[in-house]
């Protein structure tokens, strides 16, 4: 069978496990987040916690108990790093300590993995110690992953209630998240992960011959249970600095299917859910449906372009491994951008000027496609909202979604979230080139040298976290204002998402009228995939055209890599 | 009177009218307390008994192995590569890997033995000049070795890995390398074709990933029929 025959078959095996899981799980997802009744376990948890989970809150005491999770986990991540010198398991490969984790580093690192972003800035093997990894990192990838699913529900009561101006109750949407749903899944997930191949040791390393005698030192860790929370909750962070393309950390066809499976399980179900909630699933399948086009299509341009990749440079087989092949790499390498994971299984620098500017555009569309747990949803549902209000002042209806009248508040919130991340890329990206240190932080230079920069900036904006390697961000300037941008592209849009949920809230639910612009059909889900491409083009074609367009349309005459 | 509000409830208009210069911060300060024991009870349970459960499933017999690196009797990983280097660069036993980012600078162009104990790749672009160069000294190295014209050497044997450590290479590239590995190990040819037939593996299930073979097996099954290689 051909390399591209089998890439089809597994495509149609992943859409057959992902469309059998949709309706389950997006309806227990629906039930988790509806259900009044709490299990034992939650009880002594909210006991513990001091918290009333039978009160509901308004929007801002919602946001502020987000805010203060994730300022308490950036802290506690922080310190654990820090102290990393006095926890034990910080044994390098070779025997040395790691001792404590550099201050910037830290810093980074912590933002980075409370925002889900999980960008990374060190090579693990060499400075996260297995305590720091399981104790600080792993469980935020549980719990930011919680609380992503926690706003995309808020957001979604916001449609359901009327006047209430009531949004849930935060502590209980993470706690059940977590309980009834990311910690079962996982579980599941690294036991079949671990039968895979994928390694679950406590050693810090173990001595390896090969076949001529000789010995080297080689890294392990207990992978597999933070392997199965990174895709699960689409965070990314690897244990191993070559993340999901190292074979101890993604062996082989299988497991790699698997992992492509939990990046989108979570994210494709919510819509489910979303329909569910509001009471017509149809809503929750146009939206489906523009995520489907939108991965789809970017799966056909990065798989083309890979396939394509010219011969002089090994027909695109640098910085990707011989199990994974090329529709494998690009499938699990569209899957990840697309999703806000940033895991690899094959390097995204290495690959061809359109294989990586595709990978670089699922991120600047704004991680929609599906997107993260729970940011994909509440992302695409702020495209609605400005979709139903660029149809509005096209047509002359009202604009409104699901019987909500979107008024100028609303509108703004909407288009604070729309505004942030594009003014975080370009903003970051402008600053790095005009720096004299850039140019050493690269490893390729010209057009390519530009999408190295770009694509760290739409990465840590976008919370998605994965890196052309090339680019060296240990800079002080690159730690903190990545840093920077990933928590100003995760918090601001949460707190604009937060107040437009309280605001929906608040309205009466409305009827439809011949005025309603009709959603849930074919014509809005094309109005919204439109909305999609029109806002990231507008945005970045002048970016990109800098960068992967330029150095595809030079490649493509021939003329190589400009000076 | 802020001792007898639940930090939970909402509480922002009596903040206000407490305190209405910083109701934001005082909203803040009250959900610090929940937040914080919440993220301890999160970081004992996700961050300790839960790797802790999933380390202990492992230890059942079957997956204990693949748990602790899928070593082999003879202390090497079927999931990792190592090149291994001939004592004699004119009589080459060896079925080699691809090139890895972690080899010694004195190899030529990556070709030779990964460093196990980190990970990662070039990162070259496919417009680099540098990955252009490398692709041709590597394709030169391979072909020389084997006595084949350097277009006849698969596109895997000259391109480095992601993880740097990839134990398996294509069956082309395998297929390359038996007619040399027969003559230095004085194996017949037949035989070495059954040893690479053994060590490769289809798709998963037919469909997932690409034919490969591991040549961790494949030169462990060398060093089992001709002993005297090491």
């Amino acid at each position: 069978m051909s390399d591209t025959a089998a890439g089809l078959l597994q495509l149609v095996v992943l859409l057959v496990l992902l469309a059998a899981a949709w309706r389950p799980l997006g309806d227990w997802m629906a039930h988790v987040y509806t259900t009044e009744h709490h299990w034992r376990v939650e009880r002594v948890i909210y006991r513990v916690g001091r918290v009333d989970p039978d009160s509901d809150q308004r929007a801002g005491t919602y946001a502020l108990a987000v805010l203060a999770f994730s300022l308490v986990g950036v802290l506690l991540v922080y310190a654990i790093q820090r102290l990393q010198g006095f926890l034990p398991l910080d044994a390098t490969a070779g025997g040395d300590a790691k001792g404590a984790v550099d201050p910037a580093v830290a810093f980074n690192t912590a933002i980075s993995f409370v925002t889900n972003t999980n960008w990374q800035s060190y090579v693990p093997e060499s400075t996260m110690s297995h305590v720091s990894n399981a104790a600080a990192l792993a469980v935020q990838n549980f719990v930011s992953a919680a609380v992503g699913m926690a706003v995309a529900v808020a957001l979604v009561r916001g449609f359901v209630r009327s006047r209430s101006g009531r949004i849930g109750n935060a502590w209980v949407d993470i706690t059940r998240g977590l309980v009834r749903v990311l910690v079962p899944m996982a579980t599941v997930l690294a036991v079949a992960l671990v039968a895979c191949g994928v390694v679950m040791s406590l050693r810090t390393g173990l001595t390896l011959t090969a076949a001529d005698g000789s010995t080297h030192p080689a890294a392990i860790g207990p992978v597999a249970s933070q392997e199965a929370i990174k895709e699960l909750g689409t965070n990314g962070g690897g244990i191993l600095n070559a993340n999901s393309a190292h074979p101890f950390e993604n062996p082989n066809g299988l497991s790699n299917l698997l992992e492509i499976l939990a990046m989108l399980i979570i994210p494709v179900a919510l819509t489910r859910t979303f329909g569910r909630m509001v009471g017509s699933i149809r809503q929750g399948v146009s939206l489906l449906a523009v995520m489907t086009v939108l991965w789809g299509g970017m799966l056909a341009v990065i798989w083309a372009a890979e396939a394509h990749a010219p011969g002089a440079t090994g027909s695109g087989l640098e910085g990707k491994e011989a199990r994974f092949g090329i529709p494998s790499s690009a499938l699990f390498a569209d899957t990840s951008t697309g999703t806000s994971t940033g895991a690899v299984n094959s390097l995204h620098d290495s690959y061809t000027a359109f294989g990586g500017g595709g990978t670089l555009l699922n991120m600047l569309f704004g991680e929609l496609s599906p997107g993260g747990v729970g940011t994909g949803l509440y992302s695409i549902l702020v495209i609605a909202i400005i979709a139903v209000f660029l149809a509005g002042l096209m047509v002359g209806r009202t604009p409104e979604l699901l019987g909500k009248s979107l008024g100028r508040r609303e509108v703004t919130c909407a288009a604070v979230v729309v505004l942030v991340m594009p003014t975080l890329v370009l903003l970051g990206t402008g600053a790095a080139v005009v720096l004299p240190g850039t140019a050493g932080a690269l490893t390729n230079s010209g057009p390519h040298g530009l999408s190295e920069v770009l694509y760290a900036f739409a990465s840590a904006a976008n919370n998605n976290g994965s890196a052309f390697g090339g680019l060296t961000a240990t800079s002080p300037f690159f730690q903190i204002a990545l840093g920077a941008a990933m928590l100003f592209g995760r918090f601001l849009p949460i707190l604009a998402v937060l107040a437009l949920a309280g605001l929906l809230s608040a309205q009466p639910r409305r009827a439809e009228s011949a005025g309603t612009l009709r959603t849930g059909t074919p014509l809005f889900a094309g109005l919204v995939t439109a909305t999609v491409v029109l806002v990231s083009a507008i945005t970045f074609l002048p970016a990109l055209a800098l960068s992967p367009i330029a150095e595809g349309l030079a490649a493509s005459a021939q003329i190589g890599a400009l000076p | 009177m802020t001792t007898t509000i639940d930090p939970t409830t909402d509480t922002i208009a009596d903040a206000a009218a407490e305190a209405p210069r910083t109701p934001v911060l005082r909203g803040l300060l009250r959900q610090l307390g929940p937040a914080l024991r919440l993220m301890l009870v999160a970081t004992v349970l996700l961050g300790v008994v839960h790797p802790a459960v999933v380390w202990g499933i492992s230890r059942v017999p079957g997956l204990h192995g693949p748990a602790e690196g899928s070593t082999t009797a003879a202390g090497a990983s079927t999931l990792i590569g190592i090149d291994p280097v001939p004592a004699d660069p004119a009589a080459d036993p060896w079925f080699h890997l691809r090139p890895s980012a972690s080899a010694p600078e004195t190899a030529t162009a990556g070709l030779g033995p990964a460093d196990p104990s980190t990970s990662g790749g070039s990162n070259l672009a496919t417009t680099a000049e540098g990955l252009a160069r490398a692709v041709a000294e590597r394709r030169t190295v391979v072909a020389g070795r084997e006595g084949v014209a350097p277009a006849a050497v698969p596109d895997d044997a000259v391109t480095a890995s992601a993880s740097g450590l990839d134990p398996d290479i294509s069956p082309a590239y395998a297929a390359l390398q038996v007619p040399r590995v027969a003559r230095v190990t004085g194996l017949p040819v037949a035989q070495v074709r059954a040893l690479v037939a053994d060590a490769t593996d289809g798709r998963v299930l037919g469909v997932l990933g690409e034919p490969t073979v591991n040549t961790t097996e494949l030169n462990a099954a060398l060093v089992a029929a001709r002993p005297g290689l090491r």
